[in-house]
């Protein structure tokens, strides 16, 4: 029987340079999405501590494998085995993930992204929830000069479109 | 304009979908009679002064919120997650 | 003429005339270096005009720039940079600006005073559109857009801060090195491309040195500063809610692909500092619109700042101490100054050259040009010979923002003007000439420490260190219109004179809006800069009441007119909607199927083969695959919602009017959701994979709303379920497999074979295909034999490719769009086209699907007494030998087609190739009742008229046989 050929979201889509900003495509090995339920938060924190070294990180904020990901829900980034405690769904083919990243890069996401991401206020691990364009998407502060940013695996090409074009006009700049 | 969300800070509003009053939290028993229904369902005040709505943090966290607001100066006085509040 | 040679010179065209400028100085100050005076005709008079000021509140000279689809109207010669090859057109004049046609106009003014139209072009009423109208629309006006599309690239970006400072001037520099010094993270925002506002324009001094030293120090001490922001070009245009303010940008640099024109920032901050300064404002008197009459501050500007003569022999004419300065610089800068003409007669006034005071001008000369003015001076008149003339009324404190928020900013009769009422904008403050304090000390000190408390209430150390500055006092008398006859322009963009204002009283239009707008005095692109405090001060002396009885009309944003295509940015083209695309995408594409759009998805509307011209071919043909052998569709564009939780069951018993607790592990369920209203929200299949974990189907359409409402239930209604949703739409490709070989084509992929003790109708479960773990669910929208294979996306393009070429090898293949609604329309299957918001469960026959023994979301409310009943209209299927139409309406046989005869109407129509025959799904009152009848469907529209049987909606395997089987 054949074998089915696996395919990344942001296949022949990137990587794409404009001027000192590059991004490139993150594939995870895994995202599971993790929602405690109703006062399991702690014990569930201490099952992902064991299971993957670290619990739950705070509202907003990533911490090593595990991130925020909404209202009562986080996206860990290896295999849980949680029964009981909480929902958890794969979501590992859900989300295209990129990294964006170079100096200035900054500039190029206050042309997106109505959320304040200054260096100060949104710094290392912070993660906001928020809009990219028209697209909704997840956004992590990974280094001083790189956030990676999730969005919907359908929606790759707009998210790579809207960077795009952004980029161009801060290049040129 | 900008809206409290409890999880996220302030928000641009564009971030947020618009339910309307807030009366929502409070849903009538199943046989509370049609009146009691026609009040929930259709029957709002249009205050000048505060007023309590909710909104759906959709292109953020997800969270529904109760937002305290005044319909005359936009102040936003209050915003409480839905779940949380009292029934 | 220019005061000293210019270092580097650029060429630029005006009307096509090649001119020498000096790149970034205003086109106005290069045309002025060219001797050219005539820049512009009036709106409605088409007069001749020239420059007025030397800011964005200029009203005469706008301009038109650039050719072709990128010609940009009603620039403002005054702040447009000269560039090299800038092409620069005058506008409302033909067939030259100095030879205009329609300054016919100006002779027959007597007939077009304020109103007229609205009195002359009465009657008769049909000629308004198609006459009067479109003539007075090319006669009056500005700038014409070229009808083209612009190719020009504009922007939008967002900022945030602490402190915002608007105006760079004396005040807005102190302001923000103030903030800046105390560590706040600060942006200063100015209209001008170089920062100092004023003090670049005037002879004074700071510090004991030359005040453009002093902002030059200051702007390298700020870009020194990483929490300064400096944004020159930038015009805050507007105050809004909580912090947010508008601006834009007339972007640096040449123009590019890449290169945005305009950016228009939204800029977040927790307090605002409001430096906006002051505009002088005119006097009226007869004639003062020549070109040659400028503002007195802006005489000064052309010669300090850009050392361009305004004219050789200038006049001043001012109400003011401040419009002195003018003289003293003109004489400085060796220019010739004929007279000083103040309306004042105590006016303390002295210098080399002829003084005049408690004189006013009468009267100018000089058609194209100011040849001389005619002053009333100790009971006599006096000719004075002057190409210019500079003008004085006093300074309006710029207000504008502070009335963005329903402020109302209160009169001051010390400087006779209106200044800002403090708190009208949340957290805004103002300082410096914008609040009425005139001297550059007084700015200073202003600035110092407003930003120094703001800086405190931020948790900073601020400290107060104000240069010393020029404190001399401002003093005015008012002088709004000179008495006498003849023409006293107050709104020169808009050709409006003092006569209008006083015509716009004496017919009783008294309150400052109505004469606003029965004279349109302020509606010009400059929204009444300039003429807003002298008109309502003619007013309120025409109508005898005072200047704050009067009170002003209201400023709205934008403060200066900001492009639609910025505020539109990156919504044009690919950036108007995201796009979403499934996993089969590509292979689709490359089998040339037109893609439709299904909300933001694209979805295959067929696959086209050889031979086949219309799409109806093809559609049949994929019909005949799914009835007849094989049919592959993507269906990953439905909505997938996993649900888990020890409530998750309890809250499907919730959301859908039929029971899900009692649903089998492995088993599927149709459900109907209603809105609490009691209306149809949604319909879906739901799937049990764990006692507390189910998976929801929604449509497509649908799937966002659906998750909000579950969300909506579990956060706002029921927060006491211990359930959580997720959407999981995105992790799976999943494609229908429907007919009869569907069982023959999923055993060519599946690690197990499959069989129907295992898998019955509506069973769900886990499979291997191919190695992987996907997900199978035996469900049918086609009522075939029929099942819905789910992969993880990575792998959806090759299973797709897999079943279709498996398909194609059974006799079958993939189906679009136009067949998947031919083959539900066969089984009555309904999308929202029927439950499109206005129909309830009992509407489309599912009202015994709403359980009563339990509660469920909108169950009360869809026992209303009018909800249910034969008068409804009622879901049934309609037959025709001929093609129908969705939207039509149906009618008894024999009854007129009209509206009041209108029994209900169609919903989804289409050709049978099954039956062949037309079917439609709609709604008709009573049509459970109905069946049998012979009924009239009539599309006025496209104009179709059918006899059509009214008959069950399933037209097809009425049984569902085929799908168990």
């Amino acid at each position: 029987m054949a074998k089915l050929i696996a395919l990344t979201p942001c296949a022949d889509l990137l990587p794409l340079t404009h001027g000192e900003i590059t991004v490139t495509e993150v594939v995870p090995d895994r995202l599971i999405s993790v929602a405690p339920n109703a006062g399991q938060n702690k014990a569930v924190s201490a099952l992902l501590q064991t299971q993957v070294g670290g619990g739950l990180s705070a509202v907003n904020r990533r911490s090593g494998p595990v991130t925020w990901f909404g209202h009562g829900t986080w996206l860990v980034a290896a295999d849980v085995t949680l029964d009981g405690l909480a929902a958890t769904t794969d979501q590992s083919d859900a989300w295209a993930v990129v990294a964006i990243s170079g100096a200035g890069v900054g500039n190029v996401l206050a042309r997106l992204v109505p959320v304040d991401l200054r260096g100060g206020v949104f710094k290392k691990n912070h993660v906001a929830k928020t809009m990219l364009g028209h697209l909704s998407v997840t956004i992590v502060r990974a280094s001083a000069d790189t956030f990676e940013i999730l969005v919907m695996r359908s929606m790759a090409q707009t998210l790579v479109h809207d960077l795009d074009v952004a980029m161009r006009s801060v290049a040129v700049r | 304009m900008r809206i409290t969300c409890p999880n996220c800070g302030t928000r641009d509003r564009r971030e947020f979908y618009y339910q309307g009053d807030a009366i929502a939290v409070h849903r009538p028993d199943v046989d509370a009679g049609l009146d009691a229904w026609d009040d929930y369902l259709h029957n709002r005040d249009n205050p000048a002064g505060e007023t309590q709505d909710l909104w759906f943090h959709e292109a953020g966290c997800g969270a529904w919120v109760v937002v305290t607001r005044s319909t005359v100066t936009h102040h936003v006085q209050d915003a409480v997650l839905a779940e949380k509040v009292k029934r | 003429m220019r005061l000293q040679a210019p270092e580097n010179t650029v060429t630029f065209t005006f009307d096509g005339r090649k001119l020498r400028g000096v790149p970034g100085e205003p086109v106005a100050a290069a045309l002025m270096a060219n001797d050219i005076k005539l820049v512009a005709r009036s709106f409605k008079y088409h007069r001749p005009r020239g420059v007025m000021s030397a800011g964005s509140e200029e009203q005469n000279a706008l301009v038109t720039v650039g050719s072709g689809p990128q010609a940009e109207p009603n620039v403002r010669a005054t702040t447009l940079e000269v560039s090299e090859g800038l092409e620069v057109f005058s506008q409302n004049a033909w067939p030259s600006l100095r030879y205009d046609v329609m300054a016919v106009n100006d002779l027959v003014s007597p007939f077009l005073a304020a109103g007229f139209y609205y009195k002359t072009f009465m009657w008769p009423r049909s000629f308004w559109e198609k006459l009067y109208e479109p003539v007075i629309r090319r006669a009056a006006g500005l700038g014409a857009l070229s009808g083209e599309t612009n190719p020009d690239k504009y922007e939008k970006a967002f900022a945030f801060c602490d402190v915002l400072v608007i105006g760079a001037g004396p005040a807005g520099l102190m302001a923000a090195l103030t903030a800046g010094r105390a560590g706040a993270d600060v942006i200063i925002a100015d209209e001008d491309t170089q920062m100092g506002g004023r003090l670049l324009r005037e002879q004074e001094q700071i510090d004991g040195q030359a005040a453009t030293t002093w902002v030059a120090d200051v702007l390298a001490e700020l870009d020194e500063m990483p929490n300064v922001r400096r944004m020159t070009r930038t015009t805050v245009t507007g105050a809004y809610d909580q912090g947010t303010y508008g601006a834009i940008e007339r972007v640096a640099g040449t123009r590019d692909a890449d290169m945005p024109l305009e950016c228009f920032w939204r800029i977040v901050t927790k307090h605002a500092i409001l430096c906006a300064g002051a505009l002088e404002r005119p006097i009226a008197f007869p004639n003062n619109d020549r070109p040659g009459i400028m503002m007195a501050s802006a005489v000064r500007a052309y010669v300090n700042r850009w050392g361009v003569a305004p004219g050789q022999r200038v006049a001043v004419f001012g109400n003011n101490d401040d419009a002195h300065r003018t003289a003293r610089d003109l004489v400085a800068a060796g220019i010739r100054v004929a007279a000083v003409i103040d309306s004042r007669a105590d006016a303390k006034v002295s210098g080399d050259f002829p003084i005049y005071t408690g004189a006013e001008v009468i009267a100018t000369k000089g058609r194209h040009a100011l040849q001389s003015l005619t002053i009333r001076h100790n009971g006599g008149v006096r000719t004075i010979l002057a190409d210019c003339l500079a003008i004085s009324g006093g300074w309006n404190p710029t207000v504008h923002l502070t009335c963005h928020m329903n402020g109302r900013p209160k009169w001051d009769e010390e400087i006779a003007s209106f200044v800002p009422t403090a708190g009208s904008i949340p957290a805004m403050e103002t300082a410096g000439a914008c609040n009425g304090t005139f001297s550059t000390a007084g700015c200073l000190a202003e600035a110092a420490s407003v930003a120094a408390s703001i800086a405190s209430d931020l948790g900073f150390e601020a400290e107060v260190k104000v240069p010393k500055a020029d404190d001399t006092a401002y003093a005015v008398t008012p002088l709004w219109a000179v008495p006498g006859k003849g023409r006293m322009w107050i709104d020169f963009q808009n050709d409006v004179h003092v006569k209008d204002i006083k015509l716009a009283a004496q017919e009783n239009f008294r309150s400052v809006e109505h004469m606003k707008r029965y004279t349109t005095q302020g509606m010009a692109p400059d929204q009444g800069k300039s003429s807003n405090v002298v008109a309502l001060a003619v007013l309120a002396d025409a109508t005898g009441r005072g200047i704050p009885e009067t009170g002003t009309t209201t400023f709205r944003p934008p403060y200066v007119p900001v492009s639609i295509a910025a505020m539109g940015a990156g919504s044009q083209g690919k950036g108007f909607a995201p796009e979403r695309f499934t996993t089969s995408h590509r292979a689709t594409v490359a089998r040339d199927a037109p893609m439709i759009e299904a909300g933001l998805w694209y979805r295959p509307s067929y696959f086209p083969q050889k031979g086949e011209t219309h799409w109806q071919q093809s559609c049949d043909r994929e019909v005949g695959y799914v009835r007849g052998a094989i049919g592959v569709c993507d269906v990953s564009t439905l909505g997938k919602i996993d649900i888990q939780g020890p409530d998750a069951a309890a809250l499907l018993d919730f959301v859908y009017t039929n029971t899900f607790s009692t649903l089998k592990l492995g088993r599927v369920r149709y459900g109907l959701m209603l809105r609490e209203d009691g209306h149809v929200l949604d319909d879906g299949t739901t799937a049990r994979f764990g006692e507390q974990h189910f998976v929801m189907t929604t449509t497509t359409a649908a799937a966002g709303l659906v998750m909000r409402h579950l969300e909506f239930v579990l956060q706002v209604l029921r927060p006491d379920f211990d359930a959580k949703v997720i959407s999981v739409t995105e992790q799976w490709a999943q494609f229908a497999v429907a007919g009869p070989r569907a069982r023959d084509l999923l055993n060519t992929v599946l690690d197990q074979e499959l069989d129907d003790t295992a898998w019955p109708f509506m069973s769900c479960g886990p499979v291997d295909v191919a190695g992987v773990q996907g997900r199978l669910f035996r469900i049918s929208f086609s009522g075939e034999h029929a099942y819905e294979i789910a992969v993880p996306s990575r792998y959806g393009e090759s299973l797709f490719r897999m079943l279709t070429a498996q398909a194609e090898v059974m006799g079958g293949g993939p189906y679009g769009m136009e067949a998947l609604n031919v083959l539900r329309i066969e089984k009555g299957f309904i999308t929202h086209a029927e439950i499109h918001g206005r129909t309830t469960a009992f509407d489309i026959g599912m009202g015994r699907m709403v359980s009563l023994k339990k509660d469920c979301v909108g169950q009360s409310a869809a026992a209303r007494p009018g909800l249910i009943g034969d008068h409804r209209q009622q879901l049934v299927g309609l037959r025709a030998k001929g093609a129908l139409s969705a939207g039509a309406h149906l009618f008894e046989k024999d009854a007129d087609a009209v509206r009041v005869n209108s029994q209900g109407y169609t919903t989804s129509v289409c050709y049978s190739p099954t039956l062949d025959t037309h079917l439609a799904l709609g709604f008709l009152e009573n049509g459970r009742a109905r069946h049998g009848d012979v009924i009239k469907l009539r599309d006025h529209l496209r104009d179709i008229t059918q006899e059509v049987e009214v008959c069950d909606p399933v037209f097809f395997d009425p049984t569902g046989g085929r799908a168990r089987g």
